[in-house]
């Protein structure tokens, strides 16, 4: 019985280690209940940003829900799509090659530095700088002076990007290496926004607990459970707080996350899971919220495919004819989603009634058309899609109609997760067609043509190449105004319903929903609900 | 019995640095590029990408990147997330002991329940009592852990209003309760059945026949010999079972949003983080080696025939 006796004893000592290391645990946390909220606050379902919430290196939607929250940048947009000036007083230009921004007064950063005009190019130099690894850097592609600072190979040649100039405390320039009619456009994204001068000692440690210009300020963030923030009682914009305070809560799955908000624990959720889908109308009434937005889902052709290659756009016209996208809409998405009628969705400027017969259901049209093309070598084709994104139902069905309708044999290729799928398209490695969807950065057709089916763009994963679009595309670049460029981008957006470069099937849907304590719950055209005008009862 | 364990221990870092780097060459061989799908669908920006990656040391040779891993672990760095720029220790820090307090409730649950269902239901063979756990057990075994976990949320969150339907606070153990019932309850049905058999089985063995002849009262026949020499299988069993809670529990942590390992496991995998997966899994390797050596050890407090030298 010795041997017995000490294991006896061992076996004792390893229960009380047991038992104090999870009490360790708990006097490490923050001791307060995540579930306290304090009055007059709002909650909302979101979840914990990839990264620390820098306007210029957040690019997913947690991290641009805080963003939003804790930065204002010069200019936004208002559901038509028109600009909506914030921190600036107005932006300007001749050529589209000089812009000069007058920033409004009296505006001043959470530690109460003031927001001057010095304070915007140092971080848009910062942004800018390969160095500091931010992922939105090529947003400042345009300025002149960015391949000093963001070179394609070694190490910068500069500091500072040439085309950025103070001009006084509150005015400053940004000259562009080539004219850009839409600029002011893109600086409504989040990313241009400013950060106050001790962000640059230690971007890092100024994460943790950023400092912005918004209408809030940062209060706490407990990793994986809470993001808070208060109403900043200064801010002077015209998208003020109307609430104390909002607390971004963490979820692991969208269908906790809607649990809670029936008990009365969050206040707002952005999506609803498949779970819940056919029965949150019900649930909620008139607090659930669905609503389009400037997405767009497409199904894109891989033109190097040996299916595809030198097709006839013909087969293209056919294929997408053969897809009865209101029907896929209507019963196997739940009515999350809406037929797409062009290449664009209807919240941005420019957007067109193409009226494109390709786009619209005909069966019969649809086999003449992929019979007179020459039909698709091998009679087969494959639609790539990552199977961790929702989209196994819809390609499906989309490969059923395709099936029947034309006689091509169609097949849903699932890859295990995005990022197998990205790795693919980069590779030129789809076999025949892949899932693709652009979300608006900014709410111009510019946004969903340029950066999808120019020869050169990089987003363009199909290699879609057609001289007259591109050349098209590149009129409208440099055309001497706003209108004109639009114009010239619908003109192509024609040339594209001939062509086919991508077979859009969806607009997206958000699907939403909010509790009971709270009002004035709205959505924007970038289907982000609007949190700093949500009011409490 | 120190030999014994020292032995054991040092058998174990073998173990230890090949399961490392089975993780390691795993996840390198895994399709996806992390760095790249930080720009999903968006223009990606190869220059930034490059930069990004020399940082992290990514564009160095695997043999390369599993050096500086192995010697960093034991300076205690288990290296940087990718995507959020934190240490992975941190990361892990904040999830292990939400994980370890909801598995040990769990456990508790488990062992309590479990034996004493399994010794009452032994003890009553083939009657009512018995008839009763084998139909309760087998339900428990036959239902899926996640509809399990809806039913539970449904009747005691919204139907009888007792509890809170999600965890909102990992501290407290009211809000534990039903996500470590449910996590436990598939365990608590093998302990049960486990327990009842052996019982059943050891009844009707010599000794006990012995120690009833030598006139022993009956609490002490089944509370020392009955029960120590049939819970052998059990212990084994709850062994494994504990190194399996504290690996954490994907699908039940998403019903009742517990942040813990089994969700930071996931998350990573999906999104190609090696260093948190690599991370995770040496420190699942190190508990289960622990524990298995535990169970060992009680093997001979429980049979006086098993000796260790």
């Amino acid at each position: 019985m010795r041997g017995a006796r000490s294991a006896k004893w061992v076996a004792g000592a390893i229960v009380v280690a047991m038992a104090a290391t999870a009490c360790g645990g708990d006097s490490g946390d923050d001791k307060k209940s995540a579930s306290g909220k304090p009055e007059g606050y709002v909650s909302i379902e979101v979840g914990e940003p990839q990264n620390a919430p820098l306007p210029s290196d957040t690019n997913e939607s947690n991290g641009s829900y805080i963003v939003k929250a804790l930065f204002t940048q010069l200019l936004e947009f208002d559901d038509k799509g028109e600009i909506v000036y914030l921190n600036a007083e107005s932006v300007e230009t001749e050529d589209s090659k000089t812009w000069t921004v007058k920033l409004k007064d009296g505006w001043t950063f959470h530690n109460g530095e003031k927001v001057t005009a010095q304070s915007y190019v140092d971080t848009w130099n910062f942004a800018a700088n390969v160095k500091n690894n931010q992922k939105n850097s090529f947003w400042f592609s345009d300025i002149k002076g960015y391949e000093d600072v963001h070179p394609e190979k070694g190490d910068p040649k500069a500091e500072e990007m040439s085309g950025l100039k103070v001009v006084d405390d509150l005015t400053f320039t940004v000259e562009l290496s080539e004219p850009v009619p839409y600029f002011e456009y893109k600086l409504g994204y989040t990313t241009w926004a400013p950060l106050p001068s001790v962000a640059f000692d230690d971007p890092k440690k100024f994460g943790e607990k950023p400092i912005g210009n918004g209408p809030y300020k940062f209060e706490k963030w407990n990793h994986n459970k809470l993001f808070q923030v208060a109403k900043y009682d200064k801010y002077k914009g015209e998208d003020s707080a109307k609430n104390e305070g909002i607390q971004f809560k963490n979820y692991s799955t969208p269908e906790a996350a809607y649990q809670e908000l029936l008990s009365g624990n969050v206040d707002m959720v952005r999506q609803i899971g498949a779970k819940d889908l056919p029965k949150y109308k019900q649930d909620l009434g008139d607090r659930a919220i669905e609503q389009p937005y400037a997405a767009v889902q497409s199904i894109v052709p891989a033109f190097y495919s040996k299916p595809f290659k030198d097709v006839d756009p013909k087969v293209l016209q056919g294929l997408s004819m053969a897809i009865d996208r209101e029907t896929i809409a209507k019963t196997v998405m739940n009515g999350t989603r809406e037929a797409a009628t062009s290449f664009t969705p209807p919240q941005v400027q420019g957007n067109q009634d193409l009226d494109i017969p390709s786009l619209k259901f005909d069966a019969k049209k649809a086999k003449e058309l992929v019979e007179e093309g020459g039909g698709v070598p091998g009679n087969k084709i494959w639609i790539q899609f990552n199977a961790d994104g929702g989209h196994k139902e819809w390609v499906t069905a989309v490969c059923e109609n395709i099936r029947q309708n034309t006689g091509v044999e169609c097949i849903p290729d699932s890859k295990p997760d995005f990022q197998t799928d990205l790795d693919l398209r980069d590779a030129n490695k789809v076999k025949g067609m892949y899932r693709g969807g652009w979300v608006a950065d900014y709410p111009l057709n510019v946004n969903f043509m340029r950066e999808l089916y120019h020869s050169k763009a990089e987003a363009n994963s199909g290699r879609f190449n057609n001289k007259e679009i591109d050349a098209l595309m590149e009129k409208g670049d440099h055309a001497k105004t706003l209108e004109e460029s639009i114009k010239l981008y619908q003109e192509a957006e024609q040339v594209m319903a001939e062509e086919m470069p991508a077979f859009p099937i969806f607009n997206y849907k958000i699907n939403a929903g909010y509790g009971e304590d709270v009002e004035n719950v709205n959505v924007d055209w970038h289907g982000d609900l609007v949190v700093s005008e949500v009011t409490t009862k | 019995m120190g030999r014994y364990v020292v032995r054991r221990l040092l058998q174990s870092i073998p173990v230890f640095i090949g399961a490392t780097l089975l993780i390691f060459l795993m996840m390198y061989s895994l399709p996806g590029d992390p760095v790249r799908a930080l720009w999903g669908e968006q223009s990606v920006d190869p220059a930034q990408i490059a930069a990004m990656k020399k940082d992290l040391g990514l564009d160095l040779p695997l043999w390369q990147q599993y050096w500086n891993y192995f010697i960093g672990l034991f300076q205690g760095d288990f290296g940087t997330q990718i995507a959020s720029g934190r240490p992975v220790s941190e990361v892990i820090g904040e999830a292990l002991p939400v994980t370890i307090r909801l598995a040990l409730f769990a456990f508790t649950f488990t062992t309590l329940a479990g034996i004493s269902l399994g010794v009452l239901a032994g003890l009553r063979a083939d009657r009512l009592f018995d008839r009763g756990m084998l139909f309760f057990t087998l339900l428990l075994i036959s239902v899926p852990s996640f509809v399990l976990g809806y039913v539970a949320q449904f009747v005691f969150a919204f139907k009888l209003d007792l509890l809170t339907p999600t965890v909102q606070d990992s501290e407290a153990f009211g809000d534990l309760l039903m996500p470590a019932v449910v996590l436990g309850s598939l365990s608590l049905a093998y302990v049960v059945r486990l327990t009842r058999t052996s019982i059943v089985e050891n009844l009707r063995s010599d000794y006990i026949r012995t120690a009833i002849a030598k006139g022993l009262p009956r609490r002490r026949v089944i509370g020392v010999h009955l029960m120590r020499n049939s819970l052998i299988p059990v212990v084994t069993f709850l062994g494994t079972d504990l190194g399996a809670l504290l690996g954490g529990a994907v699908i039940t942590e998403g019903i009742f949003n517990v942040q813990g390992v089994g969700n930071l496991v996931y998350d990573a995998l999906f999104r190609r983080e090696g260093s948190t997966v690599v991370g995770i899994v040496t420190l699942l390797v190190i508990i289960y080696l622990a524990v298995s050596l535990i169970v060992d050890l009680l093997y001979a407090v429980l049979d006086p025939r098993i000796r260790y030298v």
